[in-house]
């Protein structure tokens, strides 16, 4: 995997985009999402975004394929909730396996198309492991404070579920990403630790967390730097922040990180705040001109888009980002190189 | 691989925790405070809450430990007739809820390790595990050693093994080390996760093996901290005194001394009640010579002794004899008195008795404290009172509020009323804070509620804290340049964010032309230059008060807009020349005639502890004056018809606590200096050269080029005068003469921050100031000091000289001592470069923040120039084409340059 970090140490990675926004894109119906698999299924499935790579593989792939032709380097597979724990809203548990194994499979069969015309920009697919839709550190009762929805026990062994599908199915990289309850992201490298030691394997791994608000906190609460001090017990290719806020708005929690880590740092904000309507409407040009400030101030390594970004705005920050040098990370990636 | 690998990839290697904020335990930190009253073993009063199931009072216990300063909150559920996973899981998640609580890190103490185990799963920062050992074994210590890795928290060793706990010095050091080689080698545990707990056994227990307790622990804390690379070390520290148990006098005492001694021998954490401490410093002399005789193992008869002197201890009360006549008046006239006089001895007596007295608590604060502020804030206003003495008021103020607060707290009714909330910080970069401080305590005295940032606040944190606290008015502090800039970034930023609060500038660096010309025209609404701490009180209340405050305002932007208007109008009738032409005149020293002294030891020379002693004689106290706001020179100033008594008493306390640093060697001093082979290329650039390594001197391969660039005045000049650089000091490469020049750095602030945050935590703000002015005093002694011994005996041109320390301040002496960031040389980007040459922070640990300031904040560096010609300048203000022309020769961006020159651009 030394071409990950090779690359890594000469350029700023571009990672992909939104995939919900691109794929609602389709107006997909009750039936769409069905499939001729699932016409009789118990419940209703429209909206679970990660079922259509198994019932609309053509289009996920098409999304995939949208970002690596905007210029994406990594691109992230479509299985955000495809853990038993956000599932069992879908009644669909049983399925984890084969969704995080099938969408890894698509995400690698559409690099590869790439990777076969050019070797000289190698493509990769990074694992998606969302946070769950519960959090540990906090009580879903406000007259319990003491309650907890979920135990790191059940969240680790969510996780090493869908962590072993993913790494079966193919994925260069784990990305732990959208951490907004940091105990939930231990517990997922925990699960990770865990498999990784039991296949003999050291895929990299990449944590992004979520300020939630100006108040510069996650939702469970932590600082920027407490964040970070959380979940470097183990090595990371990078950490970054996504979501939530606007490039404008995160910058100031990027630079702690990129003050503070050793790794590389990775930042993929949503496309501004959303209006009154919940939509996104900041413009691919807006976006990258935010973009820049990360460039010239040299803070990251890996930069790309959240909530709202499409793949023009992949393409116009990939645009931007060829004319920087990547924050300095050499004397880290040497020792990753042992490690990867 | 990789699990070794993570010990070894961090380039800090430091201690760092999490709750939802970060704690990171650097060799600067203060010794960090470990809660200990969450713990089912060690209080009683916590047993029974958690015991009854009344989880919201043991809530409460841990919300008192961290407002009483912890920094990590112990908590233990191990007692036979509770389920202590259970409580362990229920009390931690509740604490999660509570966010006061859940800033700190938290230690999951249990001797089980199911407990700690279940306590790991639910919290979400990076802990602390209290404790694992070698005691079962090596595969058990490796498989939990292991696990605790993957939780991602630190954890505290046992010094026990198969055999038992470690109790003498060969054993603490044995099981350390080995238990640290296991931890390093086959788990590949980071080293800076580790903290030893070496045993703190009792002392003084009339046992012949016991008495020898104290001095191995601490030297077993030595040799750990010597010998295992970025580990901890740890203990519970009442376990020393357990055979005083009953006299607290004797208890605080021993607990003090045994601190003192085993944090200088490395111990950086511990379990301490805040309460059974004493101050080091506060100890009567007797009593400190008796503990030490016990702790230290100094006399056979040590412990009879202090037991013989315990019995009168006990006895005795803290007061001295003094004329208490006073105590037979009024309450009011007592609290008034206490206040004005500083006198903090009965105050909490009299504020009981004010509070039995009263319907509700904070009637005490709104009648008797204000009563006695209000004459306070009268004398101070007509002069009678002078700094110094306000800020000691404040100090018992301050403890009379402490002490009422859990009152009024337990009223809760509708929220006490301030005058007003002000935010303050120094800015990013910056870490100078005592004007700050001094404001602070001015305006909390006149009952504005004060939230203090601290320093190297970065504008987002300020901006939003002040909406967060909603607050009044936004102060802001910084001395070195760099945070001029800081401050224009923060009024822009408030503009754009339409902000309508007040904002106040201060600071040494600051001045009114600065506000006006540069930051009032970027904010619309009121900003105003504070020049002193007494101006602070009325500025803020006219700012504040409803019915003055819109005149108030635009009398200060029109003043401030026609200052502006007239600065820039005399600046515009300055002319400059362009660059070359202040090149060609260029300081002209005569080469051939000049003597130029080879120094006798050429090189970089370190002091790594130097005598505070020696520099007492050569304070200049002139400027600490200044610190208090106390104009004169000195010593005149001690005998001046108006602040003379107010001096003469400042400096009395000054020498008090001077003579205690020294004498107790409670700062470390450092300094580096060198002194190299130099010449001047291209008209303003420096070229030294110096020794890589060990290397001869003689052998080419051995020298290293290091170059400072050097600023020249561009203002024309009248005819004959030039326009002088430092490089004109130093020989030209061309005139093929071999010149010298040195550069230095030291510090006299190791220490400062310990101490004056100890008596911050006490409420003594007083003293707290008192130790960063002092500190502040003994780093420029010490570069007088060390500019004289370069003279005499290093460099050796100047062997007879003989002056006193008066003719030292007055320069008298040939060669200067320049500064990077003073006039002569603005640019502060030049420290980066005597950093370089220096190695300053590898050699005496004094860094430099992101503003280049230097850390900690008692620190001087500069050049030594020493041709008999050389004298000090202001480079002034400089034109573009010296800009752009020093970023090219220094290969940075023309917009660093600019940033870092902007206050010497002419417009």
């Amino acid at each position: 995997m030394s071409i990950l970090t090779e690359a890594l140490k000469k350029r700023i990675l571009i990672l992909d985009g939104a995939m919900g926004t691109i794929l609602q894109q389709n107006n997909f119906s009750e039936s769409d999402f069905r499939g001729s698999r699932f016409k009789d299924f118990h419940k209703p499935l429209k909206g679970n975004n990660e079922l259509l790579s198994l019932t609309q593989p053509q289009a996920v792939a098409k999304v995939h394929r949208l970002y690596l032709n905007a210029g994406a380097d990594i691109i992230e597979t479509n299985t955000f909730s495809a853990t038993s724990i956000a599932m069992a809203d879908y009644g669909m548990e049983n399925l984890v396996y084969e969704l995080n194994y099938e969408s890894a499979k698509i995400a690698k069969q559409v690099t590869k198309e790439f990777n076969d015309q050019n070797a000289d920009k190698p493509r990769f697919v990074a694992g998606a492991i969302g946070p769950t839709n519960k959090t540990a550190s906090m009580s879903p009762k406000v007259e319990d404070p003491g309650y907890r929805g979920i135990t790191f026990e059940e969240l680790r062994i969510a996780y090493k579920e869908q962590v072993k599908a993913l790494v079966d199915g193919g994925v260069d990289i784990l990305m732990v990403e959208t951490v907004f309850d940091t105990l939930n992201a231990k517990a997922a490298l925990f699960a990770i630790q865990e498999v990784k030691e039991e296949l003999g394997i050291e895929t990299p791994v990449m944590i992004s967390g979520t300020i939630t608000d100006a108040s510069g906190r996650t939702l469970s609460g932590q600082t920027a730097e407490a964040f970070l001090i959380s979940v470097s017990h183990i090595p990371l290719l990078s950490i970054g922040f996504n979501c939530a806020l606007g490039a404008n708005q995160l910058l100031p929690y990027i630079e702690v990180l990129a003050r503070k880590t050793p790794f590389a740092v990775s930042a993929y904000p949503n496309a501004g705040l959303p209006n009154a309507f919940g939509n996104y409407d900041e413009t691919p040009e807006l976006f990258a001109d935010q973009i820049k400030e990360y460039l010239e101030k040299g803070l990251i390594n890996i930069v790309g888009g959240c909530c709202g970004t499409t793949p023009n705005h992949i393409k116009a920050i990939a645009a931007l980002a060829r004319q920087y040098k990547p924050r300095p990370v050499d004397i880290l990636l040497e020792t990753l190189e042992h490690i990867i | 691989m990789m699990d070794l690998d993570i010990s070894r990839r961090s380039a800090k290697r430091v201690l760092k925790l999490s709750g939802l904020e970060p704690l990171v335990v650097t060799p600067e930190s203060n010794f960090i405070n470990v809660g200990e009253r969450t713990n089912v073993a060690g209080s009683k009063r916590f047993l029974r809450f958690i015991k009854n199931g009344d989880f919201e009072s043991a809530l409460s216990i841990a919300r008192e430990q961290v407002e009483g300063g912890a920094q990590i909150l112990d908590v233990n559920m191990d007692d036979g007739l509770i389920d202590g996973k259970e409580a362990m899981v229920r009390f931690l998640n509740l604490i999660m809820a509570e966010p006061d609580i859940a800033k700190i890190p938290i230690m999951i103490d249990s001797s089980k390790w199911e407990i700690i185990e279940a306590g790991l799963q639910v919290v979400q920062g990076k802990c602390v595990v209290n404790s694992i050992s070698l005691k079962d074994g090596e595969d058990t210590f490796i498989k939990q050693a292991k696990l605790i890795k993957r939780y991602g928290a630190a954890v505290i060793i046992m010094a026990f093994d198969e055999i038992g706990q470690a109790d003498n010095y060969e054993r603490r050091i044995e099981i350390a080390k080995r238990s640290y080689d296991i931890l390093v080698d086959t788990v590949g545990f980071p080293a800076e996760d580790i903290i030893f707990d070496l045993n703190i056994f009792p002392v003084a227990t009339g046992m012949e093996e016991h008495r020898d307790n104290a001095v191995h622990f601490i030297e077993a804390t030595r040799w750990v901290r010597e010998n295992l690379p970025y580990c901890n070390v740890s203990g519970g520290v009442s376990n020393v005194s357990f055979s005083f148990r009953g006299n607290n006098a004797i208890r605080e005492a021993m607990h003090s001394v045994f601190l003192y001694h085993a944090i200088k021998a490395g111990m950086n954490l511990g379990i301490v009640n805040p309460v059974m401490l004493e101050v080091y410093d506060d100890i009567p002399k007797n009593l400190l010579e008796h503990v030490e005789d016990v702790m230290l193992n100094r006399r056979a008869d040590a412990t009879e002794r202090l037991l013989d002197l315990s019995t009168t201890i006990k006895q005795t009360s803290k007061g001295k004899v003094v004329d208490n006549e006073w105590r037979k008046g009024p309450l009011q006239d007592r609290i008034t008195r206490a206040l004005v006089k500083g006198v903090d001895e009965f105050i909490l007596e009299d504020i009981e008795e004010a509070r039995k007295s009263v319907d509700r608590p904070i009637e005490v604060i709104e009648t008797f404290l204000m009563i006695g502020m209000n004459r306070v804030g009268d004398l101070f206003g007509s002069g009678k009172m002078f700094l110094p003495q306000v800020v000691k008021s404040a100090r018992v103020m301050k403890k009379a509020v402490a002490y009422l607060l859990p009152f009024i707290e337990e009223e809760k009714d509708e929220n006490s009323s301030s005058a007003g909330k002000i935010l303050l910080a120094t800015v990013k970069g910056d870490v100078h804070d005592i004007g700050k401080n001094i404001v602070g305590v001015v305006l909390a005295c006149n009952n504005y509620e004060i939230i203090d940032l601290g320093v190297m606040v970065p504008p987002e944190k300020i901006i939003s804290e002040a909406k967060k606290h909603k607050v009044d008015i936004i102060g802001l502090s910084g001395l070195i340049t760099p945070s001029l800039e800081e401050m224009v970034i923060l009024a822009k930023e408030m503009q754009r964010q339409k902000f309508k609060l007040p904002l106040l500038i201060g600071g040494a660096t600051t001045s009114r032309a600065h506000t006006a010309v540069k930051i009032d025209p970027h904010y619309e609404n009121a900003v105003v230059h504070v020049n002193d701490a007494s101006r602070a009180v009325n500025i803020v209340s006219d700012l504040l008060n409803q019915k003055k405050s819109r005149t108030f305002v635009d009398e200060l932007k029109n003043n401030y807009s026609e200052f502006r208007t007239k600065f820039l109008e005399r600046q515009v009738t300055k002319t400059y020349i362009p660059i070359e032409k202040a090149r060609s005149n260029k300081y002209k020293v005569d080469w051939k005639t000049t003597a130029i002294v080879k120094p006798k030891q050429l090189g970089i020379h370190q002091f790594d502890d130097f005598d505070l002693s020696i520099l007492v004689d050569y304070i200049d106290w002139s400027p600490f004056f200044r610190s208090w706001d106390l104009f004169g020179k000195y010593p005149q100033i001690l005998t001046d018809d108006i602040v003379g008594e107010q001096a003469t008493e400042l400096f009395n306390d000054a020498q008090e606590m001077l003579s205690e640093l020294v004498s107790k060697k409670l700062l470390k001093a450092k300094a580096v200096f060198g002194l190299f082979k130099a010449n001047t290329i291209n008209d303003d650039d420096i070229e030294v050269m110096h020794l890589n390594g060990q290397a001869d001197l003689e052998s080419s391969d051995a020298i290293k080029h290091v170059t400072f660039r050097t600023l020249r005045q561009q203002a024309k000049k009248a005819e004959g005068k030039p326009n002088y650089a430092l490089a004109d000091f130093i020989a030209p490469k061309e005139e093929n003469i071999e010149d010298y020049m040195g550069a230095f750095c030291v510090c006299t602030g190791f220490g400062t921050e310990e101490l004056a945050s100890e008596y911050e935590k006490n409420l003594d703000d007083y003293n707290s100031i008192m130790v960063k002015a002092l500190s502040d005093r003994l780093a420029e002694a010490l570069a007088e000091y060390l500019h004289q011994t370069v003279r005499k005996e290093y460099w050796c041109y100047d062997q007879g000289e003989s002056l006193t320390n008066e003719e030292l301040i007055k320069e008298k002496y040939n060669g200067i001592r320049p500064a990077p960031g003073y006039p002569a040389c603005p640019d502060h980007l030049e420290k980066e470069t005597i950093w370089q040459l220096l190695d300053v922070e590898n050699r005496i640990g004094v860094k430099l923040t992101e503003s280049l300031a230097m850390w900690p904040a008692a620190s001087v560096s500069g050049y030594y120039f020493a041709n008999e010609k050389a004298r000090y300048f202001g480079v002034g203000k400089i034109k573009e084409d010296q800009l752009i022309d020093f970023a090219k020769r220094k290969n940075i961006s023309i917009n660093k340059a600019r940033k870092w020159l902007i206050t010497n651009l002419a417009d």
